[in-house]
């Protein structure tokens, strides 16, 4: 069996993940991250004593891979990835919603998995390759996902969108030609007020050219 | 005075057309950027102490630790000493500092002594409000006691439908900066024009020096109009902390405590029947709360306005809750709820198909002849007839199935709104609004308006809004922008190309401006294409930028706009009656809302409303603890919300015809979300056999109402 941190936000084909057994994966592989970056050696806490790799509680200089970069930032050891990005290093693609691991606004992959970001501490995403909405859609114009979701106007205020647009890309990822069941399961991580659910199951859909079913 | 109106429908480049949403790639690409987005030079952060109690009184408050604090730039107590706190949630006092997390440490420091007094948190049962329950309306129509005592079918029930929050996803707050003798708020508004004259009003600085920015907003849903508390607060902290902007936005538990709900309403109803099925009696014995100034009476009898003989008495219920705010539809969903189950539960009683009994009731109502066509058209969409059985008549194994009809009334004329189109020498056009897009689309009509009545393509059109720097228009509220800023677009657009006509008729062989027209990127004679000019070449004759400014009037509009929507929607269930969870297989809307601009985006804002009513009727509402006084889920894991797997098949049917398109514009924000939770209620009704009185409609309830002990809680 994989760690939760492998097995990632999405179980891909393997079928319906429901929000709340989805949520048990999630933050499970948040825990299991804090104690890998922990265990990591010299995982930049200044003022760390030999051994004790204790961080903080002050602010520390830390160095984050996001979209290819990497950014240098002063962080206290309780901040969020996601507050980390929306503010210091101006990345606010990703959304603070309910800051709590629910909702998916703030989705962002790290290591090619899908997290909420929320729920994982800046200093625990360091040596990690963060990928934000922003580094995924890139050619914003040319962006097959971009351009379905506007086709099928999968957003209304957009505050979710974002969010969506990650979990969909780790879902095509995962599952390239994801049939039905596998897209509206894949989109189960993310909560839209608006409603917009049934353009963003087309969207994705058609993304898939057409998926398995 | 010009004549304005809307091109024939065959006649039409960009307006009725299925154009996607302007600002769909910068939003689904997170570019889009809202106020809580803003991060500019030397920002600062607020926080907020709330008080923890439902009712209390404040003894006295200590802010000198949080003073004190490392980062602390400013703190502002809000709520003193012998202040009486009336809900939880109230802001006691706010904190600035160079961090988040050194703000909320602060906050953190602050001493409150209080005194804790008893409460009323709970709405669902009238005898436990004593006092706190008021007399708010009463009404006395025909002679009810009469058609009570010769009604051949009569039927009672007990309804209920509780406090939702609004939940919006950008939660409330801005960025504020105010410097010297300028302020700048960087909001989340629902109204872009007024938004400066309120905040002036609260901090005694005229509106002048109010700039208001706002480019994107995560939700309003009606609870955004103002600029609130926290803008009031925010503003004195930037000024006390030396001119530093600073950013404050509501954390989602205070959210979901003060920034808005939709009243619950609680109903006993009595409809009395002829023997031919015809509605002659309505009574109702209803109370609300949205908080403490308690909760108004719902337009009831909903739709069916007309039923001769009607007795209604109301009260109203003042909680220890947050206050409410208007929520797309205010009371209708509610009132639609109320009615219809009562409607529906006649029919049960008369033995007779819902179907039937709603149709040979229509003429009840203001628009018989649009529910009559609109209930035919849904009942054929849902194959009503092949899939309808008598309530509890429908179940293969534990699987029980139903079907249930639910209907919506709406005005969604045009608000009043300006907007300026001006024409460049070098051919640009800008058009210039302090309208906000809600996500609804309204950049996107805006220029497809625009470019249709200047015979240019969209991307010739340079939008400007967001800012109260340009034309006042109005709030966005109660389905009014979309009839408001398209009839503004309208005149603004047709103004200046008459300017620019008059300017070229000497160039076309004195040519009338009146004989002149611009169609496909060329200005030209009527009936003769050839003599003409291109647009580029046409404006090069302009000496300076021509302006025109459109004005709708919404005591006036002209034609353009009107209100008076009509819906209905029908739902398809299954409730598993082991579990008691209900899911729903389709829903089909089929609405009016006269000229569609845009059907791609008027059919996302039915789809959208659609989902709100399924996370109405299955899942979502306000649950206050009746001991602590405290709301048990001001969160997004227990405030529940329909996530994509759990919406079933949406069928929307827009009325797209040459009857409604001549009607002009009506706003559509509100229509489609006001009869789904009847539908699905009904629907519920129809599967089990029994109603279930109160929504959401959770499992707990629909096992409760199976086993005989259905109630209003």
């Amino acid at each position: 069996m994989s760690s939760p941190k492998e097995q990632g936000k999405h179980k891909g084909s393997k079928g319906e993940v429901s929000r709340r057994g989805f949520l048990e994966v999630t933050s499970a592989g948040g825990a299991a991250a804090a104690t890998v970056a922990l265990d990591r050696p010299a995982a930049a806490q200044t003022g760390a004593q030999a051994g004790a790799r204790i961080a903080g509680p002050g602010p520390v200089a830390i160095t984050l891979n996001v979209n290819g970069k990497m950014l240098k930032v002063n962080v206290e050891p309780r901040e969020t990835l996601l507050d980390t990005l929306r503010g210091p290093l101006d990345h606010t693609g990703a959304k603070r919603v309910c800051d709590r691991g629910t909702c998916g606004a703030c989705t962002v992959m790290m290591d090619g998995k899908s997290v909420y970001s929320c729920t994982v501490l800046a200093i625990d995403a360091q040596g990690s390759k963060i990928e934000t909405v922003e580094g995924l859609t890139a050619d914003l114009k040319n962006d097959a996902l971009v351009k379905a979701f506007v086709e099928h106007d999968a957003q209304q205020c957009g505050y979710c969108t974002p969010g969506f647009m990650v979990a969909a890309k780790m879902l095509l990822k995962e599952t390239p030609k994801p049939t039905y069941a596998e897209v509206k399961a894949g989109l189960s991580g993310n909560l839209c007020r608006c409603g917009t659910y049934v353009g963003l199951r087309g969207a994705v859909l058609e993304a898939a050219q057409g998926g398995r079913a | 005075m010009a004549e304005y109106n809307w091109p024939a429908m065959a006649e039409r480049s960009w307006i009725g057309k299925r154009i996607s949403r302007l600002d769909g790639p910068q939003k689904s690409g997170g570019r889009a950027k809202y106020g809580s987005d803003m991060n500019p030079a030397e920002l600062l952060h607020g926080a907020i102490l709330v008080s923890p109690y439902a009712h209390a009184k404040i003894n006295s408050i200590d802010t000198s630790a949080a003073k004190a604090s490392p980062g602390v730039t400013a703190v502002i107590t809000i709520e003193g000493a012998g202040k009486e706190i009336q809900w939880e949630g109230t802001i006691i006092a706010a904190v600035a500092a160079e961090t988040e997390v050194q703000a909320r440490d602060a906050v953190r420091k602050i001493k409150v002594d209080w005194q804790v007094l008893p409460h009323l948190v709970q709405d669902d049962d009238l005898s436990k409000a004593g006092s706190r329950a008021k007399p708010a309306g009463e009404k006395i129509q025909g002679d009810p006691d009469a058609a009570k005592a010769a009604a051949a079918f009569r039927v009672s029930g007990e309804y209920g439908i509780p406090v939702l929050t609004h939940c919006c996803l950008e939660p409330h707050g801005q960025v504020i900066q105010w410097k010297g003798d300028e302020i700048v708020s960087w909001c989340s508004t629902q109204s872009v024009s007024n938004y400066a004259g309120d905040l002036g009003g609260q901090i005694e600085v005229p509106a002048t020096a109010i700039k208001v920015h706002q480019d994107h907003i995560g939700g309003g849903f009606g609870s955004k109009f103002q600029s609130d508390q926290w803008g009031a607060f925010c503003a004195q902290l930037s000024k006390q902390s030396g001119g530093r902007p600073v950013k404050f936005f509501l954390d989602r538990n205070v959210e979901l405590m003060i920034a808005g709900n939709r009243p619950s309403h609680y109903a006993k109803i009595t409809l009395g029947a002829d023997k031919e099925g015809k509605i002659t009696l309505w009574e109702s014995d209803s109370w609300s709360t949205g908080g403490f100034t308690g909760g108004n009476i719902p337009p009831i009898p909903y739709v069916f306005t007309k039923i001769a003989n009607q007795r209604l008495s109301h009260n109203a219920v003042s909680t220890n809750n947050g206050p409410q705010r208007a929520w797309r539809a205010p009371n209708h969903p509610q009132a639609s709820y109320l009615t219809c189950a009562a409607i529906d539960d006649l029919a049960a009683k008369m033995g007779k198909d819902p179907m039937e009994v709603f149709l040979a009731n229509f003429d009840l109502t203001a628009r018989g002849d649009a529910y009559t066509r609109q209930l035919k058209k849904a009942a054929k969409l849902i194959d009503w007839e092949a899939n309808w059985k008598g309530r509890g008549k429908n179940r293969q194994g534990h699987i029980a199935h139903g079907l249930g009809i639910g209907v919506a009334t709406w005005g969604g004329a045009g608000h009043d709104s300006r907007a300026t189109a001006r024409i460049h020498p070098d051919g640009t056009v800008e058009l210039e609004c302090g309208t906000q897009d809600l996500g609804t689309g309204t950049r996107t009509i805006m220029v497809q308006v625009a470019a249709d009545t200047l015979g240019l393509p969209m991307d010739a059109i340079r939008l400007k809004i967001g800012q109260n720097a340009y034309p006042p228009s109005g709030a966005s509220g109660g389905s009014t922008t979309a009839g408001g800023v398209s009839s503004s677009t309208r005149i603004a657009t047709t103004d200046a190309l008459n300017l620019l006509f008059e300017q070229l008729s000497s160039s076309l062989d004195n040519t009338p401006a009146a004989n002149l027209e611009a169609k496909n990127g060329r200005i030209q004679v009527k009936g003769n294409p050839s003599k003409g000019m291109t647009w580029r070449e046409a404006c090069r004759k302009l000496a300076s930028p021509i302006e025109a400014l459109g004005h709708n009037n919404p005591r006036n509009p002209r034609g353009l706009n009107t209100g008076g929507a009509a819906g209905v929607q029908v739902a398809k269930v299954s409730v598993d009656t082991e579990t008691g969870v209900v899911t729903l297989d389709k829903i089909v809307a089929v609405q009016d809302c006269g000229l569609i601009l845009n059907p791609k985006t008027a059919e996302s804002q039915v789809y959208g409303a659609m989902i709100m009513s399924v996370c109405g009727a299955l899942y979502e509402e306000r649950i206050v603890d009746e001991l602590s006084g405290r709301m048990l889920n001001a969160d997004m894991e227990f405030y529940k919300l329909a996530g994509a797997p759990d919406i079933g098949e949406m069928v929307v049917e827009m009325e797209i015809d040459p009857e409604n398109d001549a009607r002009g514009v009506i706003g559509l924000g509100e229509p489609p979300v006001i009869s789904g939770i009847a539908a699905i209620g009904n629907a519920v009704a129809n599967a089990i056999g029994v109603r279930v009185p109160m929504v959401p409609l959770t499992p707990r309830r629909v096992l409760d109402a199976m086993n005989g002990n259905g109630r209003i809680s």
